[in-house]
């Protein structure tokens, strides 16, 4: 019927699965200079003796997983939740719980960790995936609240005084307890986090999961249990987020129910979508901006919270597809 | 002979006090291409939306092969063989061509929790999507983001993707709407091409297409079915002619 022979490049172009690191040359290499940066000004900072940065990029790489985590469903799957923060204090007190009662393998407290957030996820995303915009938005933040809630007053685990790890996670084959170990395992984690999502994105589930956010009603036309797969993928990011919460509690070593507040949801969402939602690395650079930026204010005053909100708003309402989006365009230009 | 295929039986939907569907009854036969026509607002694409399971009806039944499938879920729907086109273009625009139509293919090729492979690289999603895009003529548009396509191409992207699910019973919601005369003409070509192999409900306003694709045609005029024939029997009705026909 066509006259046209279908134009081959255009078809390579979609046969051809995107490249991890993005489709222009320059932008690779700012990724990858990106990424090894992360990795090594911690390092060189601690053999230098600065251990402070050390300590402040394992946050930053904690934040950054769990950043990860929710653009998978926020970014890619059109799923704003403002409940996410919950997965990492479940994460963090799988680890404070069992280190309490005096389980410290980390062959429990990690894999635990994955389990009940993926728990809470199913259940609480069995409801929350029932209804739609806004009220997504209220009902995943009234859940997180619950957790919140249910954490404050076990009594037993400091309530809201909050529960010290004494010792890190036991893992026989690496020492956690060295800060620089710690940090390469956060890191290894991120990694295989932003890996995983690059995969579950391209994937024939992460088609759905992505078709879903584009166009639903036409997904269910077309036969797909749209829940079901927007369900599953709530519950991967999670998992995926109850991990990067074990990794933030071993590194704080102190632990509350603060963690899991809904200012935090608030800040992870301000990270994805400072950094670019729907990339696979903009929510590390969402993260990185985010808590550079909110370090270097509060250290010039004590009132720095106004400032950092407005700014935060402005970005967002004013940088299209967040910091991603700028370098993206700064490249095209350039 | 009544192999029908779908019935719809007593069909009531009513928005606050527009009876937007008002006790229709409508057989559509094995293999026959079922126009439904009707002044605007009349209930059409609320009809269709009830047929797909998009919308609940208020009461009546429809069965499809002699089977009730009045609260068979949309997505289960299409398993049994039934696909919809939407009045408003309703793509995928940020997907290109081909990765809206694989994404059709995939919904009945097995499951779709695989988590890990790229979907795009596989033959049995690109090359039945291919197909289909050869056959509405969008074959070399495959590589182009759907919102970058002009409205008639999204109308033929609409189609393709209801044609990719292989279904025997197709729900045509307008697909001619908005398009140039030379797209409408290329469309009922489509559709004369389609007649016989699938069962086609068709709603459609321009009348040329129409009669020249019905086998029969209901009429539909507030929410009730006001004749059903042959088409040209619609075009002899008394009734017709004064609800809607006689208005052009
Ligand atoms: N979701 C809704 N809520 C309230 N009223 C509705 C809804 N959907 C349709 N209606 C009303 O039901 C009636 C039938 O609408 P419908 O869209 O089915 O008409 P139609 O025959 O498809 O018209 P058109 O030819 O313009 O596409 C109209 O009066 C419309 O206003
Ligand atoms: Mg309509």
């Amino acid at each position: 019927m066509s006259e046209a022979a279908p134009s081959a490049a255009a078809i390579k172009e979609f046969t051809r699965p995107p490249s991890l690191l993005g489709k222009s040359v320059t932008g690779r290499y700012i990724t990858v200079a990106f990424m090894v940066l992360l990795l090594v000004l911690p390092l060189v900072a601690w053999f230098t003796g600065n251990t402070f940065y050390l300590d402040f990029s394992t946050r930053i790489i904690c934040l950054s997983f769990a950043a990860v985590s929710l653009n998978l469903i926020l970014g890619f799957g059109g799923m704003i939740s403002f409940g996410h923060a919950a997965f990492i204090g479940i994460g963090a007190y799988m680890v404070g719980i069992p280190a309490y009662h005096g389980y410290e393998s980390g062959w429990l407290h990690f894999p635990l960790a994955m389990g009940v957030s993926a728990l809470f996820a199913l259940v609480t995303g069995a409801v929350c995936l029932r209804t739609k915009g806004v009220y997504f938005i209220m009902i995943t933040m009234a859940f997180a609240q619950m957790a919140y809630y249910l954490f404050l007053s076990l009594e037993e685990y400091g309530g809201d005084d909050g529960l010290t790890i004494y010792n890190r996670s036991v893992l026989n084959i690496i020492d956690i307890e060295n800060k620089v170990v710690l940090f390469l395992l956060a890191y290894a984690a991120l990694a295989t986090g932003i890996y995983a999502v690059y995969r579950i994105v391209n994937s024939r589930f992460g088609m759905v999961v992505r078709g879903c956010q584009s166009n639903e009603a036409r997904m269910k036309a077309l036969g797909y249990n749209t829940y079901a797969y927007r369900l599953t993928a709530y519950v991967i990011a999670g998992a995926m987020c109850g991990l990067a919460g074990a990794l933030l509690g071993n590194f704080q070593s102190f632990i509350s129910p603060d963690m899991m507040g809904w200012t935090r949801s608030g800040e992870l969402m301000f990270m994805v979508i400072l950094g670019g939602t729907g990339t696979l690395f903009g929510p590390v650079l969402g993260a990185v901006a985010f808590l550079v930026i909110e370090e270097i204010l509060s250290a010039f005053t004590t009132y720095w919270a106004l400032p950092f909100g407005i700014l935060l708003i402005l970005s967002v309402l004013f940088i299209k597809g967040g910091l991603s989006g700028l370098i993206h365009r700064g490249l095209k230009h350039g | 002979m009544a192999d029908t295929l779908l019935a719809v039986r007593n069909l009531k939907k009513s928005f606050g006090g527009v009876n937007a569907t008002d006790d229709v009854s409508i057989e559509v036969e094995r293999g026959e291409l079922h126009a439904v026509i009707g002044p605007n607002g009349a209930g059409k694409t609320t009809l269709i939306a009830q047929l797909s399971g998009d919308l609940a009806p208020d009461s009546g039944k429809v069965l499809l092969d002699g089977k009730d499938i009045t609260s068979v879920p949309t997505h289960r729907r299409s398993h049994f063989g039934m696909a919809r086109s939407f009045q408003i273009t309703s793509v995928f625009m940020n997907m290109s061509v081909i990765a809206n139509v694989s994404l059709a293919v995939q919904s009945h090729d097995g499951t779709s929790f695989r988590f890990w492979q790229p979907a795009c690289t596989e033959e049995r999603l690109r090359r039945p999507a291919m197909d289909i895009l050869d056959k509405v003529g969008l074959a070399d548009r495959a590589g182009t983001i759907a919102s970058a396509m002009s409205h008639g191409e999204r109308r033929q992207l609409e189609l393709a993707m209801a044609l990719a699910t292989k279904p025997r019973f197709l729900l045509l919601d307008e697909p001619m709407a908005g398009m140039g005369v030379e797209e409408s003409a290329a469309m009922v070509g489509i559709l004369k091409g389609l007649k016989g192999d699938k069962t086609i409900l068709l709603v459609e306003h321009d009348m040329d297409a129409v009669f020249a694709l019905a086998d029969r045609i209901s009429v539909l005029v507030y929410g009730r079915v006001i004749a059903t024939g042959k088409p040209a029997e619609i075009r002899r009705n008394k009734a017709v002619r004064d609800a809607y026909l006689g208005e052009d």
